[in-house]
């Protein structure tokens, strides 16, 4: 009996076969169409369902895009230009308005000579926010600031800027240009002053006031300093006492006194000329900037040991995240008056922007206590076994870590709250979204026009919101591939 | 014997406020106590003074007076002679129906859009898509205004339905009307009305529907039975007798028995004169809050859902596969156990986003607990303290009640770990 | 035995002296009710390497945690190079900059470099200048084989990459004495062996050593005292020769068995 049979004869190959195109069925359109719109009945049906919405919307909606009219002086104008164009019976967006108002969309009712005062300061924001946001790629960095620059200058020549002030936003983005090739680290000095700065420039006045208040940091630093070698602990309580002292006791009479002696300042601008995308993205940017550290300090404390901390953080989130935004509002602008002393009235944007940041942290602080409990315990260990305190450990160990996990909860976070800006409508505010839309439609030119102010409105939104969204997306791919 | 250990032996020195473990965090709660006590007795003293320099006191009283303002579409009879209570009282139920209905349609085109956006379709997968991103990314104010402006500007007057060839004819079977005020929809109507049960306070509920919910609460409580007896049959045999059917019928025989008892049809709208009379004519502030939060809302839960589906890994039911089970068992068994681990919790806290933002009512007049008591009530007796402090309560009770709900939730599903 | 240990270990400088590195008196601890540790006394000398082995449970990740405070005993006395670990935070600190600790888990920080991980707290714990750290870091990084990692985050490292460069971690704040908390148990086999060769190198040098571990193999070549413990206490110790050859407890005879196996 043989101990090989037909099957299992030895075999071996001698000319390896090419590659094979395969059938038609399996390539090409035809197999992307078969696999992705119609494998199946149900999938069949689908894609009849979505081909219909999509018929639906381009029949309706195409003629009215497409006789857009983007030049026009009322809607009246606007309609008879269709008219002329495409006929009788014809309708076409009239996004006129949008040309005819885009000050004051943008502006408000910004004194119209100062408009170069917001550009500058937008511009100069993106430069200060330039070593935060894009540490890590010297390209974008470069198509960034070279865009900003020149978007900015150009704005502010047509807006009509004294040459001074032109002269200081050229200084400062060829300094961020440099300080971006050079070293990143020489624009931080800048990032940490432009809060200061941005509020000066928006709301102007004496120069002294911001001055003053940079000087009680400068105070409490010196206090640190002296006490620091013997009782560090004693130092830094302090730094902060001599520095909240100043603020409250010293700045404001000292601004004053120094204004009288040797007047410096630019043209004060009142809370209530500010509206449109200006007052969203003020609130929205203070917001932003403040809310942040806010909710790590509570999300800290909800995560400590100390029974009265935790339980003043957990009171204080629950409490704020349980009410809606309104209620908070209204707050703002009926209840403030009752809790401060009589006689006390602080700027109404100044009390909005504290009610959004007080909410947004609320949010962010939980977000991030999600961030801290998501790190093993091994690496607040190794921290305490290398000797490392409490603040180095958070900040050095624990803190960058955690916020890298929540990226994606405090960018939607911020979206959330620059949402929300379009809120403060409902306490006499100019949002862009209502109480300017209502505005320009209470012109008669302009009255019954609706869908063309939503339209660019929702646009920008779209665009500043989605822009976050994709980039926290590519933070969270940067920080994976670097530490993987 | 054990000793203790030797810093307790070691006299007190006031260096170890701040150097000593154990007294450094009593120091600094006690300075935050005292920065916190001495922060309220500023406000509340502060409070105070302002309240006596206008003549104003804290005090609810207010509540109880004659609220005087009319409310449209009410839950509950109301009308002008009744007290702020009673009008809060209004308010709060619209919120809660507002909220309600809008959770119940979110969840659904939410479920919809999360499993249609993962699904082999290209093109139906890109439009979800781009529905959810449209959403997510513009404030809700604008969905609500747009809305609006939709229902007050496209839609006619109701008499545009009249004649023989109208401009607009309804729809739904001509069941449902849109119009420019409100949205006529059937009501029920009942051939045989058990009469109704008196709750007090003017507040009546039907016969009928005790009945009805009786009868859901009984039957769902015999399902329960019923699977519970299969368990033990499957746990004694191995063999699991069929339910299907058996809760099929104890879930819908007892409501068709009731239909019929109490005679129950549908009574659709139609136009009398200048209106329509015989449905339910929903005022369309309700109708366009309901629409803006749903599409909003529901483009949320449809990441959640997506989110939730993806997180269970594949491997798990390939595992389950490999088992033997069935792709509906492994469903049921495996996957959904552990994606609605995922979902539940974002879930609820996109119905409590949700109720909050029911209190964007305002941008359409809809007379919620923000319009009643923050509103009219508000400003007819300029008592702002004392309406915003009660409102903010109120809505803070809802949302404590919600997250009740979830902690209990997932103290249920946690995974049990080491 | 483990294979793992095929190499002559060099005696010549594992010298141990009479100072006390160590001290642990009548120490006590609890995990509420149940007592973890009980009545612990322990003296470690400079320049002695000690092996703790005994069953999961029996309280020895415990009793190297309280060492360097990471775990608060409730009673009983532990001084560390004449420092006593009270709640003091002064005492504290200087304790946990003198002991390194290696965890069975690394602990390397995941968003910094090796070279950063090593350098963290000499510069922010010991204020080194930043490259007179990182010439420390290198140093160490060199003696653990790994110098050409310096620049990689510990996520792209094999296992046992990461374990020497957590050793090279402690290394840097040069401590006087280092805690080994099982540190091969997270190991693939492969890599349990170049862990040990570090250890073993590091003994050799002198250093002050308490080792968590289940390597027996380790134990005999390397240890001076090997302590075995149950049910929070300490059972027997002994020379490993005498502690392996001629077990004195029963419980000590039942865990070889069960450890050596067959």
């Amino acid at each position: 009996m043989s101990d090989t049979h037909a099957q299992t004869v030895p075999f071996v190959r001698d000319t390896m076969l090419p590659a094979a195109p395969p059938p038609a069925t399996q390539a090409g359109a035809v197999r992307w169409l078969r696999e992705n719109l119609f494998s199946g009945p149900v999938n069949t049906v689908l894609t009849i369902i979505g081909l219909l919405i999509i018929w639906f919307l381009v029949s309706h909606y195409w003629d009215w895009f497409a006789h857009s009219v983007w030049n026009a002086n009322s809607l009246n104008e606007c309609r008879q230009i269709i008219i002329d164009t495409w006929g009788e019976g014809a309708r076409g967006a009239c996004f006129a308005v949008i040309r005819e108002r885009w000050n004051q969309y943008v502006f408000g009712f910004y004194p119209p000579e100062l408009y170069w005062r917001p550009t500058m300061t937008f511009g100069l924001l993106i430069v200060a926010l330039v070593p935060v946001l894009f540490s890590a790629s010297l390209t974008i960095r470069r198509a960034v600031l070279v865009i900003t620059a020149i978007a900015t200058l150009t704005s502010m020549i047509a807006l009509g800027s004294p040459v001074i002030w032109l002269a200081f936003a050229t200084l400062v983005l060829a300094g961020g240009f440099v300080a971006s090739e050079r070293n990143l680290g020489w624009l931080l000095p800048f990032s940490m002053l432009y809060p200061l700065m941005g509020v000066w420039f928006l709301w102007g006045g004496s120069v002294w006031g911001p001055v003053f208040v940079l000087v009680g940091p400068v105070l409490g630093w010196i206090a640190w300093r002296i006490l620091a070698g013997r009782m560090p602990v004693i130092a830094v309580l302090a730094g902060v006492v001599v520095t909240l002292l100043f603020w409250l006791f010293l700045s404001g009479s000292a601004a004053e006194d120094a204004q009288r002696l040797l007047p410096m300042g630019i043209e004060a601008v009142r809370s209530d000329r500010f509206g449109g995308f200006l007052l969203s993205v003020t609130i929205g940017v203070a917001g932003i900037a403040l809310s942040l550290p806010l909710g790590i300090v509570l999300a800290l404390s909800r995560q400590s040991d100390m029974f009265l901390i935790k339980s003043l953080s957990v009171v204080f989130i629950e409490f704020i995240r349980g009410v809606p935004l309104i209620t908070l509002l209204f707050v703002a602008s009926l209840l403030l008056n009752y809790f401060l002393p009589p006689g006390t009235n602080f700027d109404i944007i100044l009390r909005v922007i504290i009610m959004v940041t007080l909410f947004a942290a609320a949010y962010m602080a939980e977000v991030i206590r999600g961030g801290l409990a998501a790190l093993p315990r091994g690496q607040y260990e190794a921290a305490d076994a290398l000797g490392l305190d409490y603040w180095k450990a958070q900040r050095l160990i624990i803190l960058p870590q955690a916020l890298k996990i929540s990226i994606p909860g405090i960018v939607s976070t911020f979206i959330g709250m620059f949402k929300d800006t379009t809120l403060v409508t409902f306490v006499g505010l100019y949002d862009p979204l209502k109480s300017m839309s209502d505005a320009v439609r209470a012109n008669i030119e302009w009255k019954g026009i609706y869908w063309e102010p939503f339209i660019f409105v929702g646009a920008i939104f779209f665009i500043i919101c989605f822009a976050m969204s994709r980039y926290s997306m590519y933070l969270e791919r940067r920080l994976q591939r670097d530490h993987k | 014997m054990t000793d203790v250990s030797a810093s307790a032996h070691a006299s007190f020195r006031p260096s170890m406020l701040i150097y000593d473990r154990r007294y450094r965090s009593l120091t600094f709660q006690v300075i935050v106590f005292i920065l916190v006590m001495a922060a309220l007795w500023w406000l509340i003293g502060n409070t105070i003074s302002n309240l006596n320099a206008m003549g104003k006191s804290f005090d609810f009283g207010f509540l109880f007076q004659r609220a005087g303002y009319d409310i449209s579409g009410t839950p509950i009879p109301y009308t002008g002679n009744d007290s702020h209570l009673r009008a809060t009282m209004v308010g709060l139920l619209n919120t809660l129906i507002v909220s309600i209905l809008g959770c119940i349609a979110a969840t659904i085109l939410g479920v919809a859009v999360g499993v249609a956006r993962l699904s082999k379709n290209w093109l139906f997968a890109r439009l979800m898509t781009v529905y959810v991103e449209i959403f997510r990314n513009i404030p809700l104010l604008l969905w609500i205004l747009v809305i609006y402006a939709v229902f007050t500007e496209i839609l006619p007057a109701p008499n545009a339905y009249r004649g023989e060839s109208p401009a607009w004819s309804m729809i739904l079977f001509d069941h449902v009307a849109l119009t420019n005020r409100y949205t006529a929809i059937p009501t029920l109507g009942m051939d045989n009305d058990p009469g109704s049960l008196d709750l007090g306070a003017r507040v009546t509920v039907n016969w009928a529907t005790i009945a009805f919910v009786v009868a859901l609460v009984g039957g769902w409580f015999i399902r329960r039975a019923i699977n519970a007896h299969a368990q033990k049959v499957q746990d004694r045999t191995g063999i699991r007798p069929a339910t299907l059917w058996k809760n099929l019928a104890v879930m819908i025989l007892p409501s068709l028995f009731l239909i019929w008892y109490f005679g129950l049809h549908l009574l659709a709208p139609s136009l009398q004169g200048f209106n329509f009379t015989g449905g339910l004519n929903i005022t369309n502030s309700l109708v366009v809050l309901w629409l803006a939060l749903t599409l909003y809302t529901a483009a949320f839960i449809a990441e959640i859902v997506r989110a939730g589906i993806l997180a269970v890994s594949r491997g798990q039911s390939e595992a389950a596969f490999a088992l033997g089970l069935r792709p509906k068992r492994t469903m049921n068994l495996v996957i959904l156990p552990q994606a609605l681990r995922v979902i539940i919790p974002p879930l609820i806290s996109q119905y409590l986003n949700l109720t909050k933002n029911s209190s964007l009512a305002i941008a359409v007049g809809y007379m919620d607990l923000r319009g009643t008591l923050g509103g009219t009530t508000l400003n007819q007796t300029g008592r702002e303290l004392e309406a915003i402090v009660l409102m903010m309560l109120i809505y803070l009770a809802l949302s404590l009640i919600i997250s009740a709900g979830m902690n209990i939730f997932n103290s249920r599903v946690k995974l049990k770990e080491r | 035995m483990s294979e793992a240990i095929n190499r002559q270990v060099d005696h010549s400088h594992m010298q141990v002296s009479d100072r006390v590195a160590i001290d642990i008196r009548n120490m006590n601890k609890w995990y509420g009710t149940f007592h973890v540790l009980r009545d612990i006394d322990l003296t470690v000398y400079q320049g002695e390497r000690i092996v703790i082995a005994g069953p999961s449970g029996s309280g020895k990740s415990t009793l190297i945690r309280c060492i360097n405070r990471l775990e608060e005993h409730q009673a009983g006395h532990i001084s560390v190079d004449g420092v006593e670990l009270t709640s003091d935070i002064k005492n504290i600190d200087k304790v946990r900059s003198e002991v390194g600790m290696v965890f069975q888990h690394f602990n390397l920080f995941p968003h910094l470099t090796v070279l950063e991980n090593c350098t963290l707290a000499p510069i922010w714990v010991r204020k080194t200048p930043r490259r007179e750290a990182e010439a420390t870091a290198m140093h160490f990084l060199e003696k653990v084989k790994i110098p050409d990692q310096a620049h990689k985050y510990p996520g792209q490292l094999s296992g046992g990459q990461q374990q020497r460069v957590a050793i090279a971690r402690s290394l840097c704040m040069q401590p006087k004495i280092m805690l080994f908390d099982e540190p091969t148990s997270a190991l693939d086999p492969e890599m349990i062996k170049e862990v040990l060769d570090t250890m073993i190198q590091l003994a050799e040098e002198g250093m002050t050593m308490i080792c968590v571990t289940h390597e027996m193999g380790f134990a005999q070549a390397v240890a001076n005292r090997v302590i075995f413990m149950d049910q929070g206490q300490i059972v027997e110790q002994n020379t490993p020769s005498e502690f392996f050859n001629n077990p004195k407890s029963e419980r000590t005879k039942l865990f070889l068995s069960q450890i050596l196996g067959h």
